[in-house]
């Protein structure tokens, strides 16, 4: 069966008084994507985890700090959904209060550091010379850099938002490796024929790296950036250790796990609900990730099955 | 034929449960050459490989396959491996791979030799020098101790000969021997074939693709599609009337170096479509949906290879009664009547096409490139940390072009010529090292980034490989629209512009949401004609455009081509290493050798009345695909490979294989070893650098 868009398009295509506009690779590639069973439920999930995140607050008329003296380490209830902690907190309230967080947090950092490690990558290898001796030294540069004294002198004099800032601090750590994976694809996409026949053509190096370049190494920079929201929320989870990223009395879910670690088997709702939905998340985003890389990538194996028969 | 050395019948190939052979007989008689022609994915290397056993694992083999009547479908290991190299000997395409690169190519023989013969290392050393003698290699002695990488292509090639007819075996199988090499020294590596065919007395079968070596080569032919011979036949009744479809379109699709009495070229017939998939095979006769004869029995069961090629009863009717002669389709005796223009149609515009008339002149035009002795040097650098300049490839010393308006320039030349790093010199748009280059009437020297954009929607390139010259991650639409958004082309103008272009380059509009992978070669070569096309150039710059192709599919791409050309009155610039080509699509040519122009002018004249020793010598390599002329032809052996770029001469470059100049008399050797000719005229516009030039008819 062809989709209705493409027969749309072919009728439209075939007369010559309707001019149809060609279709570009946005609009291909989300048909692809949508056409994903598994990648538009990786999103639905997301989308959910975000609408739990921010409306659960609202649900419940316990606030994460509230203490409910009365119900120490109590399962869940009517009363409190989720149970309460060791001092009285109401779990669905923190998981969702840490939720928030560790979602912004994720996936600002997997794409932020992604699309800074794309950018320097591809640009460092496309133009080359003092261009790429430059963009490598910084790269070099920020990969010895001790990360963790940078950020454990910044975030304490971050209040309120600071946050924000700090998960931008960790994508700021993050990109290096990445950029110069990248930064050797380049160069060998450099000569490929197709880029070289852009370059004839007279389009503009930063459109042949928008265009060709970098789509070109998407299915590596996807997989990465999956990666790293998983490991964002861990390393945020390190950092607030030590005291540093998010403060107590804010949690996150990287927070709320470490505390509830040891409570697992004994008081599991401390744990498995912030674990459960750390999991949902980062599974989610794998999800999403592999149906974009399909989407973006025309040959890979798990095309849309109806088409060859359709023709 | 009678007592044939090597019986294949039946043989059956399949990989995971995808045939690539599918019964395929063949029978080669004693010191006879058996040509094996057929298009890429017919199945024909497959069946030189099956039948040495030479196949992975994976492949399943059916079938048999008889050596002196003794089977060797099944045999184990040990007796595959007693007649493998002894018996039977294999000339493979890249000698490279049949070489161990880290033993001495005289080791190698010698080892070759005493595999098989109880011979001492002296005998067997002294055995593997003479052998690299009769091969043609100089000083075979010192050769003998160099390493495979030392060598070059032909010289590699020449040495796998040797090692292959080490041991005198009754067959030798050759898959495409000269497909990687340039055409001069193809000429000398099929030189070098007949010499040890004739030593040994050994079998050929010969697998190619290429019908011009096949014409000259074979006694009999066979031609495989899809898996199958559809047709075998003793060469000059192949030739000449070919009873089956497809071998009657391979004719018809190659384009030729000889003109007809009239000087006329015919026109090139394409093959429709592309061969089946080999896991997708249509019922009955595997060609019929590319066959115009193509009727209801040929759908319902598959033809098979009679000599009246109709199934079950053979019929002999007067004329068609050559019991060699066999062909896989129900109106053979119809076929060997038609020539390829009655059977295959060419698109109406497509035929009627002709080049600008013979001796019509040029067009009275204004220049759209001029090249005046470009010259293009790339350092020469050593070591592995500190890099030092040790010298400098002249890849490029001393180029002349001048193309007009609406002409087609064939620029020719073997690998290592300059022909490609001279177009890329041009397409840079940037002041040339020495000489000129002015495009479309501008000097490329001091443009701006707005002046060298405009120029660039003047000027567009073809490359050779559409696989690697179209982005595989964006869709065709997108690919064509490309060239008119980079001049900032309105939306409306680019959605107007793509299906026109691909209607144009005879694709569907409605493919354009699709992606290159998704096309065969042609179709994706079209595509890249397409982009180029955008954004309505003068000059389209053709980087061998069809050098990748089969030879069915490469005359549909041609004939669109000549099409576009006077559809648009575009000019081109056609690189190519292929002659014949140049002569079916060109009004003029420029002969390249060593960076170097040295020989331009008329195509019509250049071909018939060539000046230049080497373009004489290029010329006479060119096998023609016609047994009778082919077999009938004098040729001129270049010696030795070209010179490496590295060393600039002095004098004339082309002097270590100049045939004219091995035969002057020392004081007219004088000239060419002192001065460097210069490209002087020749009376009318027929130029050439050469001190002694001299007429030599070649075809
Ligand atoms: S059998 Fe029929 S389809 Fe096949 S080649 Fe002959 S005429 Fe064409
Ligand atoms: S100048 Fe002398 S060496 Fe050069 S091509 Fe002419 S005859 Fe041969």
């Amino acid at each position: 069966m062809a989709t209705a868009p493409e027969a749309l398009l072919a009728e439209a295509a075939s007369d010559d008084g309707l001019v149809a506009r060609p279709p570009s690779r946005a609009r291909v590639t989300l048909r692809r994507f949508l056409a994903h069973p598994t990648a538009v439920a990786g999103l639905a999930v997301v989308a959910l985890l975000f609408v739990l995140a921010f409306a659960g607050p609202h649900l419940t008329r316990w606030s994460y700090s509230d203490i409910d003296y009365t119900a120490l380490r109590s399962g869940p209830s009517a009363r409190h959904w989720w149970g309460t902690n060791r001092i009285g907190q109401d779990v669905f309230a923190q998981t969702v209060r840490g939720l928030q967080k560790s979602l912004i947090i994720g996936l600002l950092v997997g794409v932020a550091a992604t699309a800074g490690a794309a950018t320097v990558g591809a640009c460092a290898g496309y133009f080359g010379g003092w261009t790429d001796r430059l963009l490598t030294f910084v790269t070099d540069l920020l990969l010895i850099f001790p990360s963790f004294l940078v950020i454990s002198v910044v975030s304490p004099r971050l209040k309120g938002g600071g946050w924000l800032v700090f998960a931008l601090l960790l994508a700021l750590f993050g990109w290096m490796i990445t950029a110069r994976v990248v930064r050797s694809m380049a160069i060998s996409l450099r000569e490929r024929e197709f880029v070289r026949a852009a370059r004839y053509m007279a389009v503009g190096p930063l459109r042949i790296i928008a265009r060709h370049i970098v789509p070109n190494v998407a299915s590596f920079l996807i997989i990465d950036a999956t990666i790293a929201v998983g490991s964002a929320v861990m390393s945020e989870t390190a950092l607030s250790y030590f005291g540093f990223g998010v403060q107590p009395p804010d949690v996150s879910l990287g927070t709320l796990i470490a505390d509830g670690t040891g409570a697992a088997i004994t008081y599991p709702w401390m744990f498995f609900f912030a674990a459960g939905l750390l999991v949902v998340f980062v599974l989610a985003v794998n999800l999403v990730g592999d149906g974009l890389r399909d989407a973006i990538d025309p040959t890979s194996a798990r095309r849309r099955p109806g088409r060859r028969r359709a023709r | 034929m009678n007592d044939p050395v090597l019986d294949i019948s039946g043989l059956t190939v399949d990989f995971g449960g995808v045939p690539a052979v599918r019964g395929v007989d063949l029978h080669l008689g004693r010191g006879e050459v058996l040509g094996l022609v057929g298009e890429s994915g017919s199945g024909k290397s497959v069946t030189a490989l099956a039948a040495m056993g030479l196949l992975p694992a994976a492949a399943h083999v059916g079938g048999s396959v008889r050596l002196d009547g003794a089977e060797l479908v099944g045999a184990g290991d040990k007796a595959l491996s007693r007649v493998r190299g002894n018996r039977v000997a294999m000339v493979f395409q890249d000698p490279l791979s049949a070489f161990t690169p880290v033993y001495r190519i005289g080791d190698q023989i010698v080892e070759a030799i005493r595999t098989h013969q109880d011979l001492s290392r002296e005998k067997a050393a002294a055995r593997a020098v003479e052998l690299l003698d009769l091969v043609g290699i100089p000083e075979p002695r010192l050769r003998a101790a160099a390493f495979p990488h030392e060598f070059s292509g032909g010289m590699r090639q020449r040495a796998m000969i040797a090692m292959a007819v080490a041991n005198n075996p009754d067959v030798l199988l050759a898959d495409e021997p000269t497909t990687a090499l340039d055409v001069t020294v193809q000429a000398q590596i099929l030189d070098v074939l007949r010499t040890a065919r004739r030593e040994t007395g050994a079998a050929l079968l010969l697998v190619s693709h290429d019908l011009g070596v096949i014409a000259g080569m074979a006694d009999r032919v066979a031609v495989m599609y899809a898996g199958r011979i559809v047709e075998t036949a003793p060469v000059d009744a192949l030739f000449a009337a070919p009873r089956m479809p497809y071998t009657l379109g391979l004719i018809g699709a190659v384009p030729r170096l000889d003109a007809d009495a009239e000087g006329r070229l015919e026109p090139l017939v394409p093959i429709p479509g592309a061969p089946p998939a080999p896991g997708a095979l249509p019922p009955g006769c595997a060609f019929a949906p590319r066959c115009p004869l193509a009727e209801d029995r040929c759908r319902e069961t598959e033809p098979l290879l009679t000599a009246a090629g109709r199934a079950g009863k053979a019929t002999h009717p007067a004329g068609a009664a050559d019991p060699a002669h066999l062909a896989a389709c129900v109106r053979a005796e119809e076929v060997g009547a038609l020539r390829p223009l009655d059977v295959f149609p060419v698109p109406g515009t497509d035929g009627a096409l002709r080049k600008a008339g013979p001796g019509g002149g040029r067009p009275v035009a204004d220049d759209v490139l001029r090249v005046t002795d470009l010259a293009r040097t790339f350092p020469l650098l050593k070591g592995a940390i500190v890099k030092r300049r040790v010298g400098s490839v002249h890849a490029v010393d001393g180029v002349d072009l001048d193309i007009r308006a609406g002409e087609v320039l064939g620029l020719v030349g073997e690998s290592g010529s300059g022909k490609s790093t001279t177009l890329f010199e041009i397409l840079e748009l940037r002041p040339p090292e020495r000489g000129s280059v002015e495009v479309l009437g501008r000097s490329v020297e001091g443009l701006t980034r707005r002046d060298a954009r405009a120029l660039r929607a003047g000027v567009q390139i073809v490359f050779q490989d559409p696989m690697a010259s179209l982005d595989p991650r964006l869709p065709v639409g997108d690919i064509v629209a490309e060239p008119l958004r980079a001049q900032h082309a309105d939306r409306a103008l680019v959605a107007r512009r793509v299906p026109e272009l691909l209607r144009r380059v005879g694709l569907e509009p409605a493919h354009a949401d699709r992606f290159p992978h998704e096309f065969s070669g042609g179709q994706r070569q079209r595509i890249g004609i397409a982009r180029a096309l955008a954004v309505d150039p003068r000059l389209l710059i053709l980087d061998e455009p069809v050098s990748a192709l089969d030879v069915s599919v490469q005359a549909g791409i041609l004939n669109l081509l000549l099409r576009l050309r006077a559809e648009l009155g575009l000019a081109y610039l056609f690189v190519s290493h292929d002659l014949s080509v140049v002569r079916h699509v060109a009004d003029r040519v420029g002969v390249m050798y060593l960076g170097r122009t040295v020989e331009t002018g008329a195509v019509a004249e250049v071909f018939a009345r060539p000046l230049h020793p080497y373009t004489q010598a290029l010329l006479s390599a060119v096998p023609l695909p016609d047994p009778v002329r082919e077999r009938a032809r004098t040729r001129i052996l270049l010696p030795g490979d070209p010179p490496s770029p590295t060393s600039r001469p002095s004098g004339c470059p082309f002097r270590s294989r100049c045939q004219v100049f091995a035969a002057l008399d020392p004081g007219r050797k004088e000239r060419c070893t002192t001065q460097a000719p210069a490209l002087a005229p020749q009376g009318g516009d027929h130029t050439a650098a050469c001190h002694f030039p001299a007429e030599r008819a070649v075809l």
